[in-house]
């Protein structure tokens, strides 16, 4: 247990060690300042003016386009794989999944319906996944640049340029973190080469197929844009992907330094570095409740196998231990990232559960790459509206008034991921199709489905991969489940962002509820919880509750 | 530009989006990967960089320190004068194409036990692999195998009980789930009522599956990490305490003083990183090799 929390504290003390300068240089390299030569060139060739702004309808027009685009081109790179160079000898996806792959990178889900080593080549992994890993991470930040922006400004349509936003953040912000980690992932043990299945004599005489791929360029994107996808089907349980502790600890704070720092960024635009502290304390303490719940469930609770075995091991590499596993898993579902380095499936009942609770917290203990962001200022307004009535006045945010028409946008954007989820498992079960997935039976299989489709509209990727989604029905429900779970939120919240931008901003009163103090980060963290267990309890009630409780 | 500019503003803004996508192709999709493959050759990345490879004792690679390996004969059985890995699910078992885990959940305890004279129709739930891999080590180790939640002959120990109104009211049947017949069952009697064997293929699905812990210590013999696979099924490492299980066999079967196996344990043994993180482990393919290196056993490579 010492051991347990050392390593938590010392990676979360990393985390908000580094959150500052990183969210420091992102506020610097993402808003206003002046295009270099290089980016001028870039958006020559991309056909674009960057210095004319949009308002909300032109930007959400321009990240729809970009990401309809992507979903085209990651189809067109995985039907037509086996045709293309570095494909190692894997030929192109059938329809269904190729399209559920390409929908699955450009949300920046991440749920992979296949196994990586038997289905993607060298250059889908880079060419396809790694562009999106890059790219979907970038439109998550632009949604939430255009947010706050429409929290700053006043009297405009304008919220900054789309291509702009998604340029900077790829090439000023991504690309060199990606680099640095890269290098340092590879000198720690992580393969990289574009080397092609190698079979060896082993040691005791047995034949074994070793194979390689671009995984030490691909290891970073994958944790720090929220991605999660892995090269190999056993994610960064995989020895080639996640060899040491030591690579573990690193991974884990790569998931969590950009959405973290992201809050640091947001008080810089914004001009109040205490909004981002507090912020972080709500972060910070939804995170702790997290991993303390998941810490006790792993190391106290106990299932039959799970006391057969004398602990949670099944599923479990012996380099990481259980509380490496368990630290991943929280920081892996409490950001929106979903790698895995064990099997989640076998994860005691209620700490499966609690991996399944950090997803519907709405992904915000940090979350995603901008949508984390994005999120808590939804919870964040919720929670301030709720605040302005309890001392009867009108809700007010950063000096902008939220009335009707802006709790209208912020009550839809929250509606979306709940309803999908549930309309989604209601689906599945009804038709049948999400018993035949099942890969455990009782309580545990319908968390699976919950799982499944609660990381699918939540844009996690992580799985209890017992459950199998390699199925027509599963693929295309899954494919509008994350259009609708990624997209839908979007539309209402550059909605919502226009609607901000065009106030002139109020007078602070007396009356007016501050926000910051422990009294506002109480309210916000009691929001976010409430929200939650309101939409969710139930069905987690028939799930993990159902089968840890037993 | 003065195409797009004639093209209608929907359609325009497609082809701005579909040449950024392409753009980001070339720099992200394949400059950085490329340029990062070079950079990973210099001296100090490319062992790393090329899988980590290990060589053998006739010098051609032998497989890699990360990846795991199975050392067993054709036939399945452990092959004594090596250290054994933990159970696998990679493919056969430590199948480095085909990564992965059980995905079997803690409360998976109930067999569907296999059709007579067809043996791959059954399916075995995660207690009975456990109870069966702990019985097999305990065997192989000369050590008591048994484990909570475990019969005598491997399986987990469940009880089929069928109660007068459903989940309620007195017991009428009780069945030994896993244990198909003529097994005897691990106990006679439950509340009153003889236990009987399983009839493969019969629907139990009406009685409430009782898991019985039995007398077996809490602390077994056979360590945890022994009985469970892991989540990549190509674990190279295993435990210090299964190592030290495994020693005193290893030994005999190399005709070395248990001192000296004991030795090599530790070369190949890794602390926790900084003191504190994850957990010490012994890696197998390594010590093996070691073991090979400076004590061939005659038959072996």
């Amino acid at each position: 247990m010492t051991y347990a929390w050392l390593q938590a504290t010392l990676i979360v003390a990393v985390v908000v060690g580094l959150h500052v300068p990183l969210g420091d240089y992102m506020a610097r390299a993402l808003d206003g300042g002046r295009h270099h030569r290089a980016e001028r060139a870039l958006y020559r060739l991309c056909g674009v003016d960057p210095d004319r702004e949009q308002n909300w309808r032109h930007y959400l027009t321009a990240l729809l386009a970009f990401s309809a685009m992507s979903v085209a081109a990651l189809f067109a790179l995985f039907t037509l794989q086996g045709r293309l160079p570095w494909s190692t000898g894997h030929g192109g996806m059938p329809w269904r999944l190729a399209l559920h792959t390409a929908v699955s990178f450009t949300t920046n889900t991440s749920w992979q319906n296949y196994a990586g080593e038997s289905t993607t080549g060298h250059l889908a992994v880079m060419a396809g996944l790694g562009v999106q890993a890059f790219a979907s991470a970038a439109v998550g930040v632009c949604a939430a640049l255009a947010l706050i922006r429409g929290l700053v400004r006043r009297g405009t349509d304008d919220l900054g340029n789309f291509w702009v936003d998604l340029i900077r953040t790829t090439v000023r912000v991504l690309m060199p973190l990606a680099v640095v980690c890269g290098v340092l992932l590879i000198a720690l043990g992580v393969v990289q080469n574009l080397a092609g299945p190698e079979t060896v004599t082993t040691v005791a005489g047995g034949r074994q197929t070793l194979l390689g791929g671009p995984v030490g360029s691909w290891e970073p994107l994958k944790l720090f844009s929220g991605d999660g996808g892995g090269v190999f089907n056993a994610n960064s349980a995989h020895p080639f992907e996640n060899p040491t502790a030591l690579t573990n600890a690193l991974e884990i704070v790569l998931m969590l330094l950009i959405p973290t720092a992201f809050l640091r960024t947001y008080g810089r635009m914004i001009g109040s570095l205490r909004q981002s502290w507090t912020l972080l304390a709500v972060v910070g303490i939804l995170f702790a409740l997290l991993l303390g719940a998941a810490t006790w469930a792993q190391s106290v609770h106990g299932g039959t196998v799970t006391q057969a075995v004398g602990g949670a091991y099944e599923g479990t590499e012996t380099r990481f231990g259980i509380p490496g596993s368990t630290l991943f898993g929280v920081s892996a579902t409490g950001s929106a990232d979903g790698a895995a380095n064990a099997s989640y499936d076998s994860f005691s009942s209620l700490g499966g559960g609690v991996l399944m609770a950090a997803m519907m917290l709405g992904e915000i203990a940090p979350g995603g790459v901008g949508s984390g962001l994005y999120g808590l200022l939804i919870a964040v307004m919720i929670a301030v509206f709720v605040g302005g009535l309890l001392v009867g006045r009108t809700p007010e945010y950063l000096r902008k008034r939220l009335g009707f028409a802006e709790m209208r946008y912020v009550v839809l954007y929250a509606l979306v991921g709940p309803t999908a989820v549930l309309v989604c498992v209601a689906l599945a079960t009804a038709t049948g199709n999400a018993q035949s997935s099942m890969g455990n039976p009782g309580p545990h299989g319908l968390a699976e489905a919950i799982y499944a489709y609660t990381s699918n509209v939540n844009s996690n990727g992580s799985a209890m991969a017992g459950f199998n989604g390699a199925t027509d029905f599963h693929n295309l429900l899954m494919v509008a489940a994350m259009l609708v779970g990624r997209y839908l939120p979007m539309v209402f919240l550059l909605a919502l962002a226009g609607r901000l931008a065009r106030q002139q901003p109020g007078v602070v009163t007396a009356g007016t509820l501050q926000a910051r103090g422990v009294n506002f980060v109480a309210l916000v963290t009691a929001a976010a919880l409430i929200l939650a267990l309101l939409n969710f309890l139930p069905a987690l009630s028939l799930a993990p509750l159902a089968e840890g409780l037993a | 530009m003065n195409l797009l500019n004639r093209l209608p503003a929907w359609v325009a803004q497609h082809v701005v989006a579909l040449r950024t996508v392409l753009l980001l192709t070339v720099i992200t999709g394949l400059a950085y990967p490329l340029a990062l493959t070079a950079v990973a050759q210099v001296p100090g990345l490319r062992h790393a960089a090329e899988g980590s490879r290990v060589t053998g004792t006739d010098g051609r690679t032998a497989g890699s320190s990360l990846i795991g390996q199975s050392f067993q004969d054709a036939k399945g059985r452990p092959l004594p004068q090596y250290f054994q890995p933990r159970p696998s699910h990679a493919g056969d078992g430590y199948d480095a194409s085909a990564s992965g885990a059980g995905n079997l959940g803690p409360e998976s305890v109930v067999d569907t036990l296999p059709l007579n004279g067809r043996p791959d129709s059954g399916r075995q739930s995660l207690l009975t692999q456990v109870c069966a891999r702990s019985k097999a080590v305990g065997a192989l180790e000369h050590v008591d195998g048994a484990r909570p939640f475990c019969t005598a002959d491997g399986v987990g120990a469940v009880l089929g009980v069928y109660r007068a109104d459903g989940t309620s009211g007195a017991v009428t049947r009780v069945v030994s789930l896993n244990q198909a017949c003529p097994a005897r069952p691990f106990i006679a009697r439950y509340h009153g009522v003889t236990v009987r064997c399983a009839t493969p293929g019969a629907d139990y699905g009406r009685a409430v599956a009782v898991p019985v812990r039995g007398d077996a210590p809490a602390h077994p013999r056979v360590p945890a990490d022994a009985v469970t696979a892991s989540a990549s099924g190509l674990d190279p490492q295993i435990s210090p305490a299964y190592a030290a299980l495994q020693v005193p066999r290893v030994a005999r079967e190399r005709g070395m003083a248990a001192a000296d196996v004991r030795r090599l344990v530790a070369h190949c043994t890794t602390g926790r990183a900084l003191g504190f993180l994850g957990a010490p482990a012994v890696d197998v393919v390594e010590l093996n090799l070691a073991l090979d290196r400076t004590h061939p056993v005659k038959g072996t490579r």
